[in-house]
């Protein structure tokens, strides 16, 4: 899968930029290759990450390494960097730029020490008074044996709930691909922002389809089902703002992408560093408190209706209720007076 | 009123209008009745049915105990997604199906006269998926066993976060992880149960992370679906790979509990657990 992954990326070219529009409202197939199109821009294998960014962006960094339990996840870069006027913690996922590296880096795809060592460093920023920038881009977690058995969904709780209430200010990038829950780990902030080309998903548009749609070979719809680009995540309220990307996208021009980044990340940081802290994390709080849509309904629950297809029993009953009554009811199928079963306890 | 058989049994209960089953696991022809009477563990081989919210909450809870919480939360569709079906189609076939509005039911309840505030999912409703309905009870029910200073207990049953409601399903890790963390700094204890199955986003969020975590028998419980994983990784997988005695032996469940004891072993933990009601802590 790793070489199906790599095999595709490169056997796709960086998508054209979309052709100029005809109508002002874009058709279903023109949606679907423009969401598809971000999905492989996201994906470019020479699309800076964290180390490649910083080099751009920070006067100085510092690097930690392991989780004090196990080893040292290269998937994941933690440590300090310098950033304007600012000192922080920087945390990231980062995928390889060659196939050596990509397996060093398991490509990009973290196990659960990575986002050990992640909250290691995030608790040592909240303690030394250190803000917080992450940068999101990562498949999803890894998802093999070896990630279960230590405990990957363990880990990923912890640092989901580590940085809800941690007490310095979060800023989180979504660079590249924001890949479920090893996305989210690193990704719970006071604001989120996102390149123009990152998308954000929560399960790969690959693994949506062939669980949807029975098949891998649907993604681009799936993709387009779930809304996956940042200007529509940033429409959800998922994304707070996002950042354009150089003309050709962010792996054209690294230097560029860094200072747009720079520039976004510093202002953030100016913003919320002027916030009390108590107001902060309750801020964070109420952020994540309320994602998420549903309505609140006062009629009764509804009632489960009986089994579309009757059975001898039920065909004898309706036999005895025609003898019974008057008239059946069949309108009084879908209803009945006593109380729903989940009640009954 | 229609005459009613006997016999006749409503489509919410895990066992239908007939009167035999054939266990998945043995293949034992068992007889509904009796069933029933072992809280649908087949007695030949010990295989763990699942069970829906109603037959849960009635197996843990002192009879007649249940107040349930927010019974009118329900889905909307914010992304507008339409797979093989529509998603608000497929949410009005669940809820006739089932009679619930959503894929877990909360409210407060009393196990051995200890009062709790209990969560409960139910595989039948979309496969116990998570959108922001579940997200928000399992918030609720947190925020609500913080407010009145009870245990808090969740039962999963769940193949992981809603796809169809896209990132907004995902950041319920958030929401449930962030009430749960201030019931932790207020010091309410909370136990979580883990049936089958347990995966995905629901695993990686509320479930994993129980003061103390209780697991079935030979639940599924696993990060990565067994088809994503394995096809994603190419490689084979151990025996016994993602189901509850792996993660016991791996350290990530405290104990597994045999249905016809969890009832008493709750009780038994709560004695231990319950915080006491004058005992200051911050909110």
């Amino acid at each position: 899968m790793v070489d199906r992954i790599l095999g595709r990326r490169e056997e796709r070219p960086a998508p054209e930029p979309t052709p100029a529009p005809v109508a002002a409202v874009p058709t279903p197939a023109e949606r679907k290759a423009e969401v598809w199109a971000r999905v492989q821009l996201a994906r470019n294998l020479r699309r800076p990450r964290i180390l490649e960014l910083l080099a751009v962006m920070a006067d100085e960094v510092i690097e930690l390494h392991g989780d004090r339990a196990f080893g040292d996840d290269e998937a994941v870069v933690a440590g300090f960097a310098r950033i304007g006027g600012h000192r922080v913690a920087v945390v990231g996922q980062q995928k390889g730029a060659d196939t050596e590296e990509n397996l060093r880096r398991n490509f990009g795809m973290p196990h659960p020490e990575g986002y050990r060592k992640a909250m290691r460093v995030m608790e040592l920023a909240e303690r030394s008074g250190l803000p917080i920038v992450t940068f999101v881009d990562v498949p999803g977690a890894y998802p093999g044996p070896e990630s279960e058995e230590r405990g990957i969904a363990q880990a990923i709780a912890s640092s989901v709930g580590l940085m809800t209430r941690l007490r310095t200010p979060i800023v989180t990038v979504i660079t590249g691909e924001g890949g479920s829950g090893g996305a989210l780990a690193i990704a719970v902030g006071d604001v989120v922002l996102a390149l123009e080309n990152a998308v954000y998903a929560v399960i790969s548009p690959e693994g949506c389809a062939s669980i949807l749609w029975r098949t891998s070979d649907e993604a681009a719809t799936a993709a387009t089902a779930m809304r996956m680009s940042a200007a529509d995540q940033q429409a959800l309220g998922v994304i707070d703002h996002v950042i354009p990307e150089p003309e050709g996208g962010a792996h054209t021009d690294h230097e560029e992408t860094g200072r747009r980044i720079r520039a976004a990340v510093l202002r953030e940081l100016d913003r919320l560093t002027a916030i009390p802290l108590e107001l902060l994390v309750e801020q964070r709080y109420r952020r994540y408190r309320s994602l998420g849509a549903y309505a609140e309904v006062l009629t009764e629950t509804p009632t489960p209706v009986a089994p579309p297809r009757s059975g001898l029993a039920d065909r004898l009953r309706g036999l005895l209720e025609a003898g019974s009554r008057a008239m059946p009811a069949p309108l009084q199928v879908g209803r009945r007076d006593e109380p729903p079963a989940r009640e009954d306890v | 009123m229609p005459v009613k058989f006997p016999g006749f049994r409503s489509r919410r209960e895990a066992v239908p209008d007939k009167l035999w089953t054939r266990c998945p696991s043995c293949s034992e022809q068992l007889f509904n009745k009796a069933l029933e009477k072992t809280l649908h563990v087949c007695p030949s081989c010990g295989h763990h049915f699942r069970l829906t919210s109603a037959l849960r909450l009635g197996q843990l809870l002192d009879p007649g105990t249940f107040e349930e919480r927010d019974p009118g939360l329900t889905s909307k569709d914010p992304l507008g997604f339409v797979d093989q079906k529509a998603y608000p189609d497929r949410i009005a076939a669940a809820q006739l199906a089932t009679g619930l509005r959503d894929a877990a039911v909360w409210g407060y309840g009393r196990i051995e006269d200890q009062r709790v505030a209990i969560l409960v999912m139910d595989f039948g409703f979309m496969g116990g998926s998570m959108g922001a309905v579940v997200g928000e009870k399992v918030a609720r029910a947190a925020e609500g066993a913080l407010a009145s200073r009870v245990p808090l207990i969740i039962v999963s049953a769940s193949g992981g976060a809603r796809m169809q409601e896209g990132t907004l399903a995902l950041m319920q890790l958030a929401k449930t992880m962030a009430a749960l963390e201030r019931l932790r700094a207020a010091h309410v204890p909370y136990v979580s149960v883990m049936s089958d199955p347990t995966t995905g986003g629901v695993f990686a969020s509320y479930a994993a992370m129980g003061d103390v975590n209780l697991a079935e028998p030979n639940a599924l419980i696993g990060f990565a679906g067994a088809r994503v994983g394995a096809g994603t990784i190419g490689q084979e997988l151990p025996p016994g790979f993602q189901r509850a005695e792996f993660l016991y032996r791996h350290g990530f469940v405290d104990r597994i509990v045999a249905r016809a004891d969890l009832r008493r072993e709750l009780a038994a933990l709560l004695r231990y657990l319950a915080p006491s009601p004058t005992e200051a802590a911050r909110g």
